[in-house]
């Protein structure tokens, strides 16, 4: 596959719309790795809105730091960080409107933080304790909020994909004007569950909204290994839906494609597939060591494209940001994540009584009569 | 009692559940223009349209991951395995999303729906084609499995099982889809509890469980037997998840004496967790050992003379009696 951000060059999100390149062949791009936009593609937001994009994207970077430190010492089980992949996620969030549905893969939980779920039960879900709305039961990096639309993920990759899409149908039979954004790695375009969400989205055209994040790595295998074809965007041809590419390091290009794929969706023109190109900075997750893999050279190389310094860079030139507002943005999401975490560790274990819960909607009698063999051990299992 | 067949009374409860619930849909694989694989849905497409009864392409792992979506966003899907012998490319969406999403979201979510079709061997289709699948199933926490017998209890559970906002694994038989027998009029809406096991004979002298397709052997031998003086008393478990212990073990410490007749192979599953309950709960009760009568350990034969061998037979409930009877 060639090097995607080498010639980089705008395309049209709607097909046919202007330049005659295939969206998904080419690279949708709004910012140029120097920061500067390509003006005529920029999306219409204010100064308000593209300080929020950034904080963020800033707010996310600075709590991956934080998350991954706190498990090297211990303190939590497992950690899949997003740097380097923070523009689709947080322009995902800007994009959606408060009654649609995220179905995400791996990277994408910081969506939820867009919508508004709080930072402490978000940090509480990574330490599975009493302040988790999910009770301890999930893997860290697998965050969902039933407040904010947005499930878990499954550890199966793929399964969430075809979800998304039974999400969108069962919108599409009421009658609502809900859209579903549905994620997936490029790994994972490799299962079955991509084939079937692909071409259900195909032939029933729901409202939903598919997004491969190509990050080049599926733990160690590279994208080139993982399909022969030029780039993922252009698999949608052949389930008869639009493909795009775009520089999935580019919060504004990534913004621009979503929001006009949603709005495509809600508008009842159907699924859109997007291909948003980047790069995982760091690990696969705590488990893993990509040094063993990938050569220095080229992490630095996308260091160079980091989504987040490219903003900011487009964000000073724009007389958006400056140093001062820079540094007291930072100190105040340090801050912020400082405490929320220390709140979080003071929180209790989730409780014993909680582990027969929710197995069903209603505790039948075999798991009542195993939690009473339970309480009678001596001594009570499961305290502190 | 009106007598209807078992593929009727299916259609019947889905029928009337999905006229009861505009947000309950059936998806599956010539479901609508086909009327299905085994006509349970005839008439359903022209009745309640495209948008209700969906004809799929061939994927079950999709379509299955589609309704797991439509569920956990308010909808009540019904899935239909052209036969469950498919569901195994689906098996992740059922074990770990459709019965682990309510756990997993701290009960936030819910994932209402049923996954239904033939279950069990029908006459000739070999190995790949004659799964029981009710041992796989039945050990998974979150889920419902429901396996009926007759027309009756395939109306009422089906509907109830429509309406349970837990998943429900539903095995029908696929060589029972014909068998008539008695089912309450239509306007009486007759719901079935799950996890509630029926008694469908008495007797004194041996407690056999049996379900599904070797359930109608079990009754067969009863007849036999009270020939010769021997009362079976019949118990369908009915729903295999969770399961009625007590009704069986009650029985059990009726007669002392048990045999546990499936279709399934003989290692572990219901047959065994049976068998488990009975030793513990009834041991000083029992009079022999409890006894299986269970399919051969084998992948099922193509020939018919070695399927026949393979299945449970009247013949091997019988003998199975007799053992713990001393006879």
């Amino acid at each position: 596959m060639p090097d995607p951000l080498r010639d980089p060059a705008p395309v049209p999100v709607r097909p046919g719309e202007t330049t005659g390149e295939d969206p998904a062949l080419g690279l949708f791009q709004v910012l140029r790795e120097d920061g500067r936009a390509r003006g005529e593609w920029a999306p219409d937001l204010g100064a308000k809105t593209l300080r929020a994009m950034f904080r963020h994207m800033l707010r996310v970077r600075l709590l991956d730091e934080r998350m991954m430190m706190r498990q090297r010492q211990g303190k939590v089980g497992f950690y899949g960080a997003i740097t380097g992949q923070e523009a689709t996620p947080i322009a995902a969030g800007f994009a959606l409107k408060t009654q649609d549905w995220v179905f995400p893969a791996l990277r994408e939980s910081a969506i939820m933080l867009v919508r508004g779920f709080p930072l402490t039960r978000y940090i509480a879900q990574v330490y599975g304790n009493a302040g988790d709305v999910l009770k301890g039961r999930q893997m860290p990096s697998h965050m969902s909020g039933r407040a904010v639309n947005q499930v878990a993920w499954s550890s199966c990759l793929g399964p969430q994909l075809p979800q998304a899409v039974g999400a969108a149908m069962a919108a599409k039979h009421r009658g609502d004007d809900a859209v579903v954004l549905g994620f997936i790695g490029d790994g994972a375009t490799s299962e079955p569950d991509f084939h079937a969400a692909m071409n259900f989205a195909g032939v029933f055209k729901p409202p939903v909204v598919l997004i491969c994040q190509n990050n080049h790595w599926a733990i160690s295998v590279p994208s080139e290994k993982q399909t022969a074809s030029a780039t993922f965007a252009v698999k949608a041809r052949a389930y008869g839906i639009p493909g795009v590419r775009v520089d999935g390091n580019d919060v504004l290009g990534t913004y621009r494609v979503i929001k006009e794929a949603v709005l495509r969706a809600r508008e009842g023109e159907g699924p859109t597939f997007i291909e948003a190109v980047t790069y995982r900075i760091g690990a696969h997750s705590s488990s893993d060591d990509p040094t063993r893999y990938r050569s220095e050279e080229e992490v630095e190389a996308w260091r160079q494209k980091d989504p987040l310094q490219r903003f900011e860079r487009f964000l000073r030139s724009e007389g958006h940001l400056d140093d001062g507002l820079r540094d007291s943005l930072e100190a105040e999401l340090e801050a912020e994540i400082k405490a929320a975490i220390t709140e979080v560790e003071a929180m209790p274990r989730p409780a014993t009584e909680t582990l027969f819960e929710d197995v069903y909607a209603d505790v039948p009698w075999h798991l009542r009569a195993q939690e009473d063999e339970l309480r009678a051990a001596d001594p009570p299992p499961g305290h502190d | 009692m009106r007598e209807i067949r078992y593929r009727e009374a299916l259609r019947e409860a889905l029928m009337e559940e999905m006229e009861r619930d505009g947000t309950v849909f059936l998806m599956g694989e010539e479901v609508g223009h086909y009327e299905g694989a085994y006509k349970v849905s005839q008439g359903l497409l022209a009745q309640f349209g495209e948008q209700r009864v969906i004809d799929t392409p061939i994927a079950e792992a999709g379509f299955a991951g589609i309704g797991v979506g439509a569920a956990m966003t308010g909808l009540r899907p019904i899935i239909e395995f052209m036969t469950w012998n498919f569901s195994f490319v689906a098996f992740d969406q059922i074990i770990s999303n459709a019965a682990k999403i309510h756990q997993m979201s701290g009960g936030k979510l819910t994932c209402p729906m049923v996954f239904r079709g033939p279950n069990g061997a029908a006459k000739q289709v070999a190995a790949q084609h004659s799964h029981s699948v009710d041992p796989f199933y039945t050990n998974i926490p979150g889920l419902y499995v429901v396996m009926p017998a007759t027309p009756r209890d395939a109306k009422g559970l089906l509907k109830t099982s429509i309406r349970n906002d837990d998943p429900v694994v539903f095995l029908e038989g696929e060589t029972l889809y014909n068998l008539k027998g008695e089912v309450p009029e239509e306007d009486e809406d007759e719901l079935i509890p799950l996890g509630v096991a029926r008694v469908a004979r008495e007797g004194d002298g041996c407690t056999v469980v049996a379900w599904g397709r070797p359930f109608h052997n079990a009754m067969e031998a009863a007849e036999i037997l009270a020939k010769d003086g021997i009362e079976l008393e019949v118990v369908d478990p009915r729903t295999l998840r969770p399961l009625d212990t007590d009704a069986i073990v009650r029985s059990v410490k009726k007669t002392n004496r048990c045999v546990v007749v499936h279709e399934h192979w003989p290692y572990g599953g219901p047959g065994a967790e049976i068998v488990d309950v009975v030793q513990r709960e009834a041991f000083d009760y029992l009079d022999a050992p409890v006894e299986r009568v269970a399919a051969w350990d084998v992948p099922m034969p193509y020939a018919s003379n070695l399927e026949e061998l393979v299945l449970p037979t009247t013949e091997r409930v019988l003998e199975a009696v007799r053992a713990v009877s001393y006879r």
